[in-house]
């Protein structure tokens, strides 16, 4: 297991309002429908301050146009549970990092069609690689990078030269 | 913090949105004009990454300026005089190897800057950089990589490559000049000294140029004054398509 993983799992377990993570399993990210916000390691924190929930949560990108719709989200998901004073924070530092995202979403990551992080051997820079990311149709590692940018921000696009099919690769970053 | 301080941190954290909200308008409107689909989605991905910069900038200015605007105010209710903006990441989209040579430009400074800006002693500047940081090395890669490939294109993308370096390499000087709101906030530890980054950024720039076998034009001339307002015709007509909805119906939400 991924150590930051790891130390998020502790946070999880060690919280007092346990109940209330597993309340949120339920919000999806709307863009990656299959992976929920725990999932995504968009979920920082929760807090109780009184009677009042605070939500901590962070954007993957900077530009991550679900924020907006995943506060709301998490927001009526409290409510229709009987939480009705529920603050969603934006949490910037530390930035975002795919090492994040939990073992259980990489998984379904890869069922829902888009290779999550791990399937491809970054770049000596350190970026997404030219070909070579595991295809999640087949699995095969005869594929090429078409674009360095996806249908999301979090996303490239590849083909896979065996199915001939496109997918999505999850960036590491 | 001082009153003076507080004030320049106000103005400087105000001009960092500037050029994020400016460059990142500009790159949008090549969605749907890309030369084809993969890089239309890349020019919207990239576009999204500069505004979502600007929101955090804006959204935090919002906050020191504690006067009730929030970061709406900030991007839509503010003329071009109040822009405090790079001239060069105003200038209008041009052609392909026009914005491209630009984004290369704002690439490679914001390779250096963002990593400066990470060690500010104000935390909330320092988490922004620390976001931009990881999508800047994207942005360079994919700026290069069309630099290069203009360059040793044909005889006509080599051509409008190099027309556009030769147009646009008057406006990078103004990336390095330091004022007095910018020394201020340098010297207590929270700015970044551009000054001192001009000479690895000519290197990255040089190598990039070369490699692309388009040449590095001569430093002859150079427009400065986005940064006190003074800005060439083009703000003023971005600023109308970009203002003219939320000035146009007040209060709206969506």
């Amino acid at each position: 297991m991924d150590e930051e993983y790891y130390q998020r799992l502790q946070q999880r377990n060690a919280a007092d309002v346990k109940m209330l993570w597993d309340l949120l399993d339920t919000v999806k990210d709307p863009e990656v429908p299959a992976l929920s916000i725990w999932d995504l390691g968009i979920l920082r924190d929760i807090q109780r301050e009184g009677d009042r929930v605070v939500v901590i949560i962070t954007p993957t990108y900077s530009g991550c146009p679900a924020m907006d719709n995943i506060s709301t989200d998490v927001i009526q998901c409290l409510n229709d549970h009987g939480y009705a004073d529920v603050v969603v924070k934006l949490s910037l530092s530390p930035a975002w990092s795919s090492e994040w995202m939990s073992p259980e979403g990489r998984i379904k990551l890869r069922q829902y069609g888009i290779a999550p992080p791990e399937d491809a051997e970054l770049d000596a820079d350190g970026l997404t690689p030219e070909a070579h990311a595991a295809c999640p149709h087949c699995g095969s590692r005869h594929t090429r990078r078409v674009s360095e940018f996806g249908s999301t921000a979090c996303k490239a696009l590849f083909q896979c030269d065996d199915c001939g099919e496109p997918f999505d690769y999850f960036k590491k970053i | 913090m001082s009153d003076q301080i507080k004030k320049a941190l106000l103005e400087y954290t105000t001009r960092l949105g500037d050029d994020a909200v400016v460059l990142g308008h500009r790159i949008s409107e090549w969605v749907s004009y890309g030369p084809f689909l993969e890089e239309d989605i890349a020019y919207g991905n990239v576009a999204l990454d500069y505004i979502g910069r600007a929101r955090m900038f804006y959204t935090y200015a919002a906050e020191l300026a504690n006067d009730g605007r929030d970061e709406d105010d900030f991007a839509y209710m503010r003329n071009d005089r109040e822009y405090h903006n790079l001239l060069l990441l105003e200038l209008p989209k041009g052609d392909f190897a026009y914005s491209q040579i630009r984004q290369l430009f704002a690439d490679a400074y914001y390779t250096l800057v963002l990593p400066q800006l990470l060690h500010s002693k104000d935390e909330r500047l320092a988490a922004i950089a620390a976001k931009g940081i990881k999508e800047t090395k994207y942005h360079l890669r994919r700026s290069r990589d069309w630099v290069l490939r203009l360059g040793g294109g044909t005889d006509e993308s080599h051509q409008r490559a190099q027309k556009a370096l030769d147009q646009l390499w008057g406006y990078t000087h103004e990336m390095f000049d330091m004022d007095e709101t910018e020394q201020l906030l340098a010297d207590a530890g929270i700015g970044v000294d551009v000054s001192t980054l001009r000479d690895e950024w000519l290197a990255i720039v040089t190598e990039i140029v070369t490699n692309a076998t388009l040449s590095v034009p001569e430093d002859s001339w150079a427009v400065r004054g986005g940064r006190i307002g003074y800005h060439t015709e083009n703000l003023g007509h971005m600023l109308t398509e970009m203002q003219i909805v939320h000035r146009s119906h007040p209060g709206c939400k969506w």
